[in-house]
């Protein structure tokens, strides 16, 4: 298998990510976006683990999967916060900090 | 060789096209049941590329937990569970522009590097005893490091998330 299979496909996840975190208006589909763009950054370090021949690339993926579980958690508490004050979760309304 | 090529062109569709809907999907619970396929298609690809141990975690703490989180956040924060029209802000045009300006640059920048190279598989699949070996050596300050995380990203979001 090419390496550059692995590697566009997470070229590919990473930009749909993008699009997603810049382009959505709910708090939780940002969310989701963000998800979309580690995962694609797993892919890669998978991907290069399997070509280096180093158990590496588990390790640094799995890390990654922990630090995303503890920021799901700690964003999806702040989004219910924001529900809770504001009834509402468009991110074009949050502009306490506005000038 | 051909097998594994024509199961990662077909894993690798539904993911691309998942992950389309995931981002341009009008329903909310639809989005993230395409978050679903998306995060199946990568423990595949996983499978694909002998890393059998990240493959089952990925199952069962990324499907298995995270996606339900995103249900309950969808579901307490009252979202509308059928259509909802105003899914976009108005930077759509914009961020489709970046978005596929990184896609250039980032594909080409890949073609021009790793051409023609190939994965060698040494073997059978890395085992998780190796994983486990490195995690608890050449890792272990990490791995604790990320323990510590957890522990305050768990006090971090009680505190946030509750009622006084």
């Amino acid at each position: 298998m090419l390496l550059n299979e692995f590697l566009f496909l997470g070229a590919a996840l990473f930009c749909i990510g993008v699009y997603g975190v810049l382009a959505r208006k709910n708090g939780v589909l940002v969310l989701m976006s963000v998800e979309l763009i580690l995962n694609a950054v797993n892919v890669n370090l998978i991907a290069f683990g399997a070509f280096i021949h180093t158990v590496a690339g588990q390790v640094f993926a799995l890390f990654v999967i922990a630090i995303a579980a503890a920021e799901v958690g700690v964003g999806l508490a702040i989004v219910l916060l924001i529900y809770r004050n504001k009834k509402s979760i468009d991110v074009t309304e949050m502009d306490l900090m506005r000038g | 060789m051909i097998a594994q090529n024509v199961a990662f062109g077909i894993i690798a569709a539904a993911m691309i096209i998942s992950a389309i809907r995931v981002v341009t999907a009008k329903n909310l619970v639809r989005a993230a049941l395409y978050l679903v396929v998306v995060l199946a298609g990568v423990a595949a690809q996983y499978i694909l590329l002998a890393a059998e141990f990240t493959a089952v975690v990925q199952v069962l703490i990324y499907i298995g937990a995270i996606v339900v989180l995103f249900l309950f956040g969808i579901m307490l924060t009252r979202a509308p569970i059928g259509e909802e029209s105003d899914l976009y802000n108005d930077q759509r045009g914009l961020a489709a522009v970046v978005a596929l300006v990184l896609l250039g640059v980032l594909v080409y920048t890949l073609n021009d590097a790793f051409h023609r190279t190939h994965i060698r598989f040494a073997g059978g699949p890395q085992l998780t005893r190796q994983v486990g070996d490195a995690i608890f050596s050449t890792y272990l300050l990490p791995f604790e490091v990320v323990s510590v995380v957890l522990l305050a990203a768990l006090v971090g979001a009680i505190v946030i998330a509750r009622r006084d």
